[in-house]
Formats: C-alpha cells, structure tokens, sequence
C-alpha cells in the first residue's frame, strides 16, 4: 500500500492481531462488548483480555469509543441513562454486568481516574478517606491516607497540610489526589482516561513516573491521545477505530513492539504513523 | 492529507541516498579504471571527491536527526529514516574503499601493472550490481521485489569471494615467482580487498531493506532465513 491509501474501518481487526492470555493471568476480559447510546452502537463487539500487573494503553482517533469501552470496564456507564451495554466484562472471572453484581462495589475493585482532575471540595484528608468511609472499612484511616498518598507520590508534597482543601493543589498534584482516591479502597484494576492530557509537562511525567510505578502493584488501563505517552508506560495497546458511521472497533491489540513497530493491520499503522487519525 | 510534508521529506531522504549510491558506484568504477589504465590523475580526483561523499553523508545524517525530531515517527516511518542512517554509513564506506583504491594507485605509481587486470572488474562489476540491487530494494520498498534480491545478493557475494580467492591465489603465486613481484602483488591484493569488502556492505544494505518491509533482521547470505521473513 502506499503509506497515503484510504482505510476502511468497517471491520474489526483479525483475531489473529488481537493477543490472547492464559485464564490465570487474565483480571479482566470484555467478551463481544457492544455499547449503545440511545439505540445508536458507540462501540462493537470488542473482545479484549487484560493481563494482571500490567500497563495497556486504549489508542485511537478521536471519537474511536476509547473512552466508551473503559466506562464499561468498571459500569461507568450506567451512570448515563442512555447508554446500554452488550456482551460481558469478566473481572476474575464473574461477569460485572450479571444481576447480582454491586456497581458500586465493582467501581472500587475497579477505580477510576479522568482526564480532568476532580477531587471533592473537602480536604485533602478527607479525599482520600471518602471511600474507605462510605464503603465502612474498617482500616486505620490516618494509615490508609498516607499509605495512598505515598503510592500515589503525593505525600512528601502535602503532609503538612493534610487539612487544606484539595481544590488549593495544582492541576497535576490535584490528579495524584483523585489517584490516591481511587487507591485508598485498594483496587486491583485502575482505569484512567486521558489522566495527563490537563496536565503540563513536569506534571505529566510525574504521572506517568507514577503508573510505571503503580504498575507493580495494579493493572492499569489508561486511555491516552499521546502515543509516545503510550510507547513510554504501556506493555501492551490496543488500537480502536470508527468509520464514518462512528461505531468503534477493536483494529488490533498486542505488545508495544508489535503496534508501534511493526503493525499488522495497515489501519494500526495508517493511525500510529499520522496518516489517518 | 495528514502529514504530506513528512512524507515528502521522508521520499527526499531516500532521494539523497540514491544520489550518494550514484556517487559511490562512480567512485568506485572509477577507481577501478584508473588502477588498470594506471591513471594518476584520475586517482588523484577520487581521492579529492571522496570529501563530497563524506558531506552527502553528512546531510543525510542531519536530514535524519532533524525528522527524528520534528516528527517522532513509529513503525514504517521509524525503520525508513534509521535504515537511511545505515544506508548512508555503509555507503561512506564504499566511497572510503573506492578512496583506497585510488590511493593504492598512486602508491603504484608509473610502475607499469603486474598483469592485466581480469579479475578484480568482475568482482568490481558484481559487487556494484550488488550494490545497485540493494538500494532498489531499499527504495521500491516491494516485499516481491525484496524477495527476489534477498535470494541473487547471497550467491553473487560468494561469486566475489570465490572471485577474490582467484585473484589471492594468483597473485601469491606471482610472488612465489619472483620477490620483485612482491610489492605490485601486495597492492593489488589490497584493491582486490577492498572491492570485496564492498560486496559486503552491499549484502548490508540488501539485509537492512529487508528489515525495511520486515521489521526483522535477517542474512541474507543464509538465503533460507530471508525467505522465510519476506
């Protein structure tokens, strides 16, 4: 092809371009994900395994369904009443979306974390102990709050002044405190959509510093529009991309080597490239 | 279309490449005749040329880094601009043999040659249609293309060894002679060398084209390993 050819994205990717796992490593697993919004598909048939204590990157044009298919990882999108999901999200092994699965429950084994900082208008403190107090833990919450805030490299920055309002942090300290948030009700999975993107530079790397190294102890699924972001903190991607009609597909997923050096699909390297996208 | 320039600058990069193989298989054609035609003044030229080379290679490099930059290109784009790097280094150093050659001459002198040279113009002839299928290979970027160069580059490289072993052969024979060959003999040897040595920069070149379209490092002396790639 030349490198300039249109690309057709009106099917998903091969199964052959799409890295598989063994059960024991798998935390979670979409299986024929299909998520509509008001009837209209956003997103189709995405099948996609996500290896324990690693780092996978969601890649793809603007308006692809990234950010779609991580809300449905954790039932994000049951917070929008027109959206509706097909298909299951197996989390070691149970199907979050089965009828006697607690979204809210779900929502701290999975946590989340946006592209627009948003810690609650309380302090510090209290941020990071809302959830162990609404879920009545029963911790040390002094030891959670600084535990949490250490993983999230946040404490050296403000254990003096655990009382001030979270809102007084910069863009990129506010972050690292809704990070500590979601930590401080000890997730296994953390998802995050586009967590740098407000954020400036220093800041930015201080928090991809931060998944490489959260990495150890989590599985982290981060959406992200930078790719060399992604080449930096992912093990592995996964390219989704829409057609003209908008519905978003799974185009190929695996290793960073295979989908920043040598793509598979001619669509993976139209987007990692520039061409499309 | 996204990233017109890019591409643009990427097909440029490619076009300076094919301009310094030009220049490099002029160089060493060139050097050849002069040491057979015992042409001190067109040695001399190579010699004084071979600076051109070294600043053709020169702006490639720079070409090279400035995209590095500018674009942070992954994938196809990424193996394109580092295989030009390698192109263009091995490149140099062809001009550097084709150099060699041409210093050989002068260091000859007026001494009328040993024999005629036979051998040594074939090897020259097979390592330059090495040389010139390479960077076919490399700039048509055509898995087809690449297939069939991966398989000639291998047996024409061992047709320049098997070439070179002649002409050692020969020229040790020359010296067993008489020792008054010896020094003639020597030089000889040494262009033979070099024109040998760049049989195997143009095997280089052949393997990282196919590295180009592959992504993977291949012999291509062992011709079974590049098909199995392409």
């Amino acid at each position: 092809m030349t490198q300039t050819d249109a690309v057709s994205i009106t099917e998903a990717g091969l199964k052959e371009n799409i890295i598989t796992f063994p059960d024991e490593d798998k935390v979670i697993e979409s299986r024929d994900v299909s998520v509509r919004y008001s009837g209209k598909l956003a997103v189709e048939n995405v099948s996609m395994q996500v290896p324990r204590h690693s780092v996978i990157a969601l890649i793809g044009p603007s308006g692809c369904g990234k950010s779609t298919l991580i809300r449905s990882f954790n039932r994000m999108n049951d917070l929008i009443p027109a959206a509706q999901v097909t298909g299951e999200v197996v989390y070691n092994g149970i199907n979050i979306y089965s009828q006697d699965q607690d979204p809210t429950e779900i929502r701290f084994r999975i946590g989340m974390v946006f592209q627009r900082p948003n810690p609650f208008p309380k302090s510090i403190y209290d941020n990071v102990a809302f959830g162990p107090r609404i879920n009545g833990m029963d911790v040390d919450l002094d030891e959670v709050v600084e535990r949490s805030l250490k993983r999230a490299a946040l404490w050296d920055e403000v254990k003096d002044r655990l009382k001030d309002n979270g809102l007084s942090l910069s863009g990129g300290q506010q972050q690292r405190l809704c990070i500590a948030r979601a930590l401080a009700v000890d997730p296994e999975v953390v998802l995050m959509d586009e967590p740098a993107s407000a954020l400036d530079p220093i800041s930015t790397q201080a928090i991809e510093d931060l998944i490489t190294e959260l990495s150890s102890r989590y599985t982290i699924i981060i959406v992200t529009h930078n790719m060399q972001q992604a080449t930096r903190i992912a093990d592995y991607a996964a390219v989704l991309m829409a057609g003209e009609e908008r519905i978003g597909r799974l185009v190929e997923y695996g290793p960073n080597s295979q989908i920043f050096d040598t793509p598979r699909d001619r669509r993976t390297e139209a987007y990692v490239t520039g061409r499309i996208g | 279309m996204a990233r017109a320039d890019f591409d643009r600058d990427l097909s440029q990069l490619e076009a300076e490449i094919i301009l310094m193989g030009g220049m490099v298989e002029a160089a060493v054609v060139n050097a050849i005749r002069a040491l057979s035609e015992r042409d001190l003044e067109r040695s001399q030229t190579i010699i004084e040329e071979d600076d051109r080379i070294d600043a053709k290679e020169q702006e490639i490099e720079e070409a090279a880094i400035s995209l590095l930059r500018k674009e942070a290109p992954v994938a196809t784009d990424l193996r394109r601009i580092m295989v030009a790097l390698f192109v263009a280094s091995e490149l140099e150093r062809i001009g550097d043999y084709a150099e060699g050659i041409a210093k050989i001459s002068l260091l000859m002198g007026h001494e009328p040659p040993l024999k005629e040279l036979i051998d040594i113009p074939r090897m020259t002839d097979i390592a330059l249609s090495m040389l010139k299928r390479s960077l076919d290979a490399f700039v048509e970027r055509d898995r087809t293309n690449a297939n069939q160069i991966a398989t000639q580059i291998g047996p024409m490289d061992d047709e320049v060894d098997v070439l070179y072993n002649t002409v050692q052969t020969d020229l040790i024979a020359l010296m067993k002679q008489d020792s008054n060959n010896i020094e003639r003999a020597t030089y000889l040897l040494w262009a033979a060398h070099n024109i040998e040595r760049v049989a195997d920069r143009a095997t280089n070149i052949a393997e990282r084209a196919i590295y180009l379209l592959t992504g993977q490092s291949v012999s291509v002396g062992a011709t079974e390993d590049a098909a199995d790639v392409l």
